[in-house]
C-alpha cells in the first residue's frame, strides 16, 4: 500500500499526458457559461461606439502563448467586429511577434488596415516608465509604429494624445506588469482597465476587481473560452476546455486516491 | 572612493526618493516635466543595461567553453542559437536591419516554430509538476488541511466546465471561496507587504538601509 | 370605469413629462438654465471643467455642443466638445448635472512659445437636435492654471507623513534603547545552516532572483538579503552563484557581491561570472536554472523576490537535486508551491524584515516596530470602519478615498 504513495512521478506524468491527449483526439464539446468578470469586460467593449480606441498591451512571451493568445484573438474579433480602433503594443521584447501576428491576422479577416483601423506600436523597453511616458504623450513614447511609420497624424490614433484619451485598455499578461498598468497607468491617467492573465495569476486579480481598479479579468484558457462564447467565435480556447476539464478531474482523483492510501496505511508520514 | 561608492549614491537616493514621493502630490506642469525627464532617463538606462546583460551572458558562456567547465557543450549551443537569431534578425529577409521589418523572414520562422513551442513546452511542465506535487503532498493530516483540501477540490472543479456539469452550485461555491476567504487572507498579506514596502522605501531614502549598496554597514 | 379613466389620465400626464416626450414635442428644446466654466482643480494647468444642469429635453437624439473662443465676442467656431445629451453626468449628482474636463490648449494647438502665457477661454453651450438648435445665453469663461498641491490626495499625503514620522521615531527610539525583541524566523536562521552545508560539501550556493525588475521593492529587498548572504559566503569561502533576469538587477547584484567580498577581505575570491544573466525571459530563465541545478547540484538554493508560474518548476527541480531550499516571496499565489517544495519559506512581509533580522542592527529593527504599530492602527481602523458601516455610517470611507 505504502509503495503506492512513493510511486515514480513519471507514472503520474504519463497519466497527465494521456488525460490531455485523449480528449484532444476524441473531441467532445463542453458548455462554457461566461462568468461575471469576463462578462463585464465584454460589456465594456460592447458599449463602446464605432471609432473608439481600445489599447491592448500584449505583455507576454511565447511560453504563455497558449493561454493568452486566444484571449488576444477573442478581444480583437470583438473590437474589429464593432469597428473599434485597436492600439496594440508590448512591453515584452518576445511579445512583439505574437502581438503582430494576432493583430495582422484578425485584422485581415475583417479587412482592417494598419495605420487606419489599427496601429501596432511594437516594443519599448522600460516597463512602468513607458506607461508613464504614454500617460503624458503617446507620440513621444512611440514616435514610430512597429513598421517604422510616424505615429503623429496616424488615422488610427486620431483623437488620442495620451492614455487619458483611451476608451478602454486591456493588459494581457503573464507577469506582474498589470500592477504597473494599475498604479502608473489607470490610477494616474484615469482610464478603464481590464486584464487577461494566466490561470495561476487569476486569484491576484480579485482585490483589484473589488476596489474597481479593474473592470474585469479573464483568467487562463477558461477566461478566453468564455470570451469566445460571448463574441460568438469559438476557437482554440473553447477546444481546450475538454482536456483541461479531464486533467482537473484527474488531479482531484490523484488527491483523493493519495488520501485514501494515506488513511488506509495508518496515516504514516 | 568611499565617498563615490557610498555617500554619492545615498545622496542621489535621498534626493530622488523625496522628489519622486512629493511629485505624486504636485500636479503642476513643472512636476509633470520632472516625471517625464526622470522616466526618460530610466528608459535610456534600461536600454543600455540590455548591452550589459548580453555582455554578461556571452562572457560567462565564453569562459565556460574556454575552461571546459562541465556541460560546456551547452554553451556552444547558446552561441549557436543566439548567433542564428541575431544574424537572421539583422538580415531581415534580405532587406537588412536598417530597413523596416519584413514579414515571413527566417527570424519569424525561428520565433514561430522554435521559440513559441519551446516556451509552451516548458510552461506545460507545470501541469505535470502540479499533479505530482498534489498527489505526494496534499494530505488531510488535520482539520485545517482537510478544509484546505475540500476547498481546493471545489475550486479545481469550479474552474472548468465539468464543474458546471456536475452541479451548477460548484462554480458559485468556487467563486465564493475565491472572493471571500481567499481574498480576506490575500488582503491581510497585501497590507503587511505594503507596510513592509513603505518601511523599506523610507529606510533606503533616509540611508538607514545600505545593504543594497554592497558590503556591510 | 372610474379607475380606468383615472389611469388613462395619469398615464398621459406621466408620458408628457418624460424626457423623450420633451425631445420630440414640437421643435422645442429646453436648454439648461446655467452654464459654468472653471479651472479644473488639482491639475497641471491644462484643463478647464465645464458644468451645467441637466435639461428635461435630454435624449439619444439630442446633442450638447460646446464652442470656444479666446475673446468674449467670438467668433465661436472651434468645437470643444460634442456629446450625446444623456451622457457624461457628474458623479454623485444623480443625473442632475453634467461635468466634463477639456484641454483647450490642445484644441487651439497653442504654440510652445506661447505656453507660459495664460489665456482666458470663453465657452458657448448649444443644444442640438435634428429639428432645432438652441443656445444657452450665458457665455462662461475660465483660465486654466496649474496647482502646486493635489488636495484630493491630501488624505494619502497625511497618512504618508504620519507613517514616515512613525518609522523615524521608532528608529530613533531603537537607537537609544537597543535590544528590541524580534520573533524567531526559522527560514532566516536556516541560512547559516544552508551555507555551512554548502561549505562542508564543497558545493556552490545558488541565489535566484525573482522576476521583477529593480523598480520593484521586492527586488530591492532581495538585493538586501543578497548583500547579507554574500558577506557570510565570502567569510565561509563558498562559491555563490547569483542568477538574474534583468540587466539592471544583474549590475546591482554584481556590485553588491563584489563589495561583500571586499569587505570580508577576500576580493580575489570574487568571480564576476558567478553573478550572471541566465536569460531575459521567464521560461528560458527556468530552463537555464534547472540546467544549473541538475548539472552543478548546488547544496543550497535561495529563491528570493517576486515569482510567478516558474516557482514550482524551479523549486521542484531543486528539491529533486537534494538541495536545502529557502524561499522568500511576497507573491502570495506562489506561496503554496514554495511551502510544498522548499525547506523554509519566508512569507510576505518577512521578506522585508529579513535584512533587519540578519543584521540585528538596532536602526533597522526599529522600523519593524513601526510596521507593527502601523498594522495595529490599520486593524483598528478596519474594525471600527466595519462597525460603523454596519450601523449605516460610512463617512470613514471618505478618509481613505483614493485621489
Amino acid at each position: 500500500m505504502e509503495k503506492l504513495l512513493k510511486i515514480d512521478r513519471r507514472i503520474l506524468f504519463v497519466l497527465v499526458a494521456l488525460a490531455v491527449t485523449i480528449p484532444l483526439l476524441f473531441r467532445f464539446k463542453m458548455p462554457v457559461p461566461p462568468t461575471r468578470h469576463v462578462k463585464s469586460m465584454y460589456n465594456k467593449i460592447d458599449s463602446l461606439s464605432e471609432d473608439s480606441h481600445v489599447l491592448i498591451s500584449f505583455d507576454y512571451d511565447p511560453s504563455s502563448k497558449e493561454e493568452l493568445q486566444p484571449m488576444a484573438h477573442a478581444l480583437l474579433h470583438h473590437c474589429f467586429k464593432k469597428n473599434i480602433k485597436v492600439i496594440g503594443m508590448t512591453l515584452y521584447p518576445a511579445g512583439t511577434g505574437l502581438a503582430e501576428k494576432a493583430i495582422k491576422e484578425i485584422g485581415k479577416e475583417y479587412g482592417k488596415k494598419s495605420g487606419k483601423d489599427y496601429v501596432f506600436l511594437g516594443f519599448k523597453a522600460g516597463s512602468s516608465l513607458v506607461i508613464m511616458n504614454m500617460g503624458e504623450d503617446i507620440y513621444t513614447a512611440f514616435q514610430e509604429d512597429f513598421y517604422g511609420k510616424k505615429t503623429v497624424g496616424m488615422q488610427a490614433l486620431k483623437g488620442v494624445r495620451s492614455l487619458r484619451d483611451i476608451d478602454y485598455a486591456v493588459n494581457l499578461t503573464a507577469s506582474g506588469i498589470y500592477e504597473a498598468w494599475i498604479v502608473y497607468g489607470k490610477e494616474k491617467y484615469n482610464f478603464d482597465l481590464g486584464v487577461g492573465c494566466t490561470a495561476v495569476m487569476g486569484p491576484e486579480m480579485y482585490p483589484f476587481i473589488q476596489s474597481s481598479q479593474l473592470t474585469g479579468f479573464m483568467g487562463g484558457l477558461k477566461g478566453a473560452a468564455e470570451y469566445e462564447t460571448l463574441v460568438g467565435h469559438k476557437d482554440r480556447a473553447s477546444a481546450g476546455m475538454a482536456p483541461q476539464s479531464v486533467v482537473h478531474v484527474l488531479v482531484v482523483c490523484f488527491i483523493l486516491f493519495g488520501n485514501f492510501i494515506y488513511f488506509a496505511s495508518g496515516r504514516k508520514k | 572612493m568611499n565617498f563615490l561608492k557610498r555617500t554619492v549614491p545615498m545622496i542621489i537616493a535621498f534626493v530622488m526618493g523625496v522628489l519622486m514621493a512629493f511629485q505624486y502630490y504636485v500636479p503642476h506642469e513643472a512636476s509633470q516635466n520632472l516625471l517625464k525627464v526622470v522616466t526618460r532617463w530610466g528608459m535610456i538606462i534600461s536600454g543600455f543595461a540590455m548591452f550589459i546583460g548580453a555582455y554578461s551572458l556571452f562572457h560567462m558562456h565564453w569562459n565556460r567553453i574556454k575552461h571546459k567547465v562541465s556541460g560546456w557543450g551547452y554553451s556552444i549551443f547558446m552561441f549557436f542559437g543566439a548567433g542564428i537569431a541575431i544574424i537572421s534578425g539583422l538580415y531581415n529577409g534580405g532587406e537588412l536591419f536598417w530597413n523596416d521589418k519584413q514579414s515571413g523572414t527566417m527570424f519569424d520562422w525561428i520565433f514561430d516554430y522554435v521559440q513559441v513551442p519551446a516556451g509552451a513546452t516548458i510552461f506545460s511542465i507545470l501541469a505535470f509538476f502540479m499533479a505530482s506535487a498534489a498527489y505526494r503532498t496534499f494530505r488531510a493530516r488535520n482539520k485545517e488541511a482537510t478544509i484546505l483540501l475540500i476547498s481546493a477540490i471545489i475550486v479545481m472543479l469550479g474552474r472548468v466546465p465539468v464543474g458546471t456539469m456536475i452541479s451548477q452550485y460548484i462554480p458559485i461555491a468556487a467563486d465564493w471561496i475565491m472572493t471571500v476567504p481567499n481574498l480576506a487572507a490575500k488582503r491581510a498579506i497585501l497590507i503587511g507587504v505594503s507596510i513592509g514596502v513603505i518601511a523599506t522605501s523610507i529606510k533606503i531614502i533616509f540611508g538607514i538601509e545600505k545593504a543594497y549598496l554592497g558590503g556591510g554597514d | 370605469m372610474h379607475k380606468t379613466l383615472s389611469t388613462f389620465i395619469l398615464s398621459i400626464l406621466i408620458l408628457s413629462y418624460t424626457p423623450t416626450a420633451f425631445a420630440v414635442e414640437g421643435n422645442r428644446l429646453f436648454v439648461p438654465k446655467d452654464f459654468q466654466a472653471f479651472d479644473t482643480p488639482n491639475d497641471s494647468g491644462k484643463s478647464i471643467t465645464l458644468r451645467w444642469p441637466s435639461s428635461p429635453s435630454e435624449s439619444d437624439d439630442v446633442e450638447y455642443v460646446v464652442y470656444m473662443s479666446t475673446t468674449i465676442k467670438g467668433p465661436f467656431e472651434t468645437e470643444a466638445l460634442r456629446i450625446r445629451s444623456n451622457t457624461r453626468y457628474e458623479e454623485g449628482s444623480n443625473y442632475s448635472y453634467h461635468l466634463i474636463d477639456i484641454e483647450p490648449d490642445k484644441l487651439f494647438n497653442k504654440k510652445s512659445s506661447d505656453k507660459d502665457v495664460k489665456t482666458t477661454y470663453f465657452f458657448k453651450l448649444v443644444m442640438m437636435s435634428n429639428l432645432t438648435t438652441r443656445t444657452v445665453k450665458k457665455i462662461a469663461s475660465a483660465t486654466p492654471e496649474g496647482n502646486w498641491f493635489n488636495w484630493s490626495r491630501s488624505n494619502n499625503f497625511i497618512i504618508m507623513i504620519i507613517f514616515s514620522v512613525l518609522i523615524l521615531c521608532c528608529i530613533n527610539h531603537a537607537k537609544r534603547v537597543p535590544g528590541l525583541f524580534i520573533r524567531k524566523i526559522k527560514g532566516l536562521d536556516a541560512i547559516d545552516d544552508a551555507l555551512g552545508r554548502a561549505t562542508e560539501m564543497g558545493k556552490p550556493a545558488l541565489f535566484v532572483h525573482g522576476l521583477n525588475d529593480m523598480d520593484s521593492i521586492s527586488t530591492i529587498a532581495a538585493i538586501n538579503i543578497l548583500g547579507r548572504i554574500a558577506l557570510r559566503v565570502a567569510e565561509y569561502d563558498t562559491p555563490l552563484k547569483v542568477s538574474n533576469i534583468y540587466p539592471i538587477v544583474l549590475t546591482v547584484s554584481q556590485e553588491v557581491v563584489k563589495e561583500a567580498y571586499l569587505e570580508a577581505g577576500r576580493p580575489d575570491a570574487y568571480v564576476e561570472d558567478n553573478v550572471f544573466l541566465a536569460a531575459s525571459e521567464q521560461f528560458p530563465y527556468v530552463v537555464a536554472l534547472s540546467g544549473i541545478m541538475t548539472r552543478e547540484k548546488p547544496a543550497a538554493n535561495f529563491f528570493v523576490g517576486y515569482f510567478y508560474a516558474e516557482s514550482l518548476i524551479l523549486s521542484e527541480t531543486g528539491a529533486a537535486t537534494g538541495a536545502i531550499q529557502i524561499a522568500a516571496t511576497d507573491a502570495f499565489t506562489q506561496l503554496p508551491f514554495f511551502i510544498t517544495t522548499c525547506d523554509y519559506t519566508l512569507m510576505g512581509e518577512e521578506l522585508y524584515a529579513a535584512s533587519a533580522y540578519l543584521s540585528r542592527e538596532p536602526l533597522l529593527l526599529g522600523s519593524l516596530r513601526a510596521q507593527d504599530i502601523a498594522k495595529e492602527i490599520i486593524i483598528s481602523v478596519i474594525v471600527f470602519g466595519a462597525l460603523l458601516a454596519t450601523c449605516g455610517i460610512d463617512w470613514i470611507s471618505f478618509i481613505f478615498k483614493p485621489g
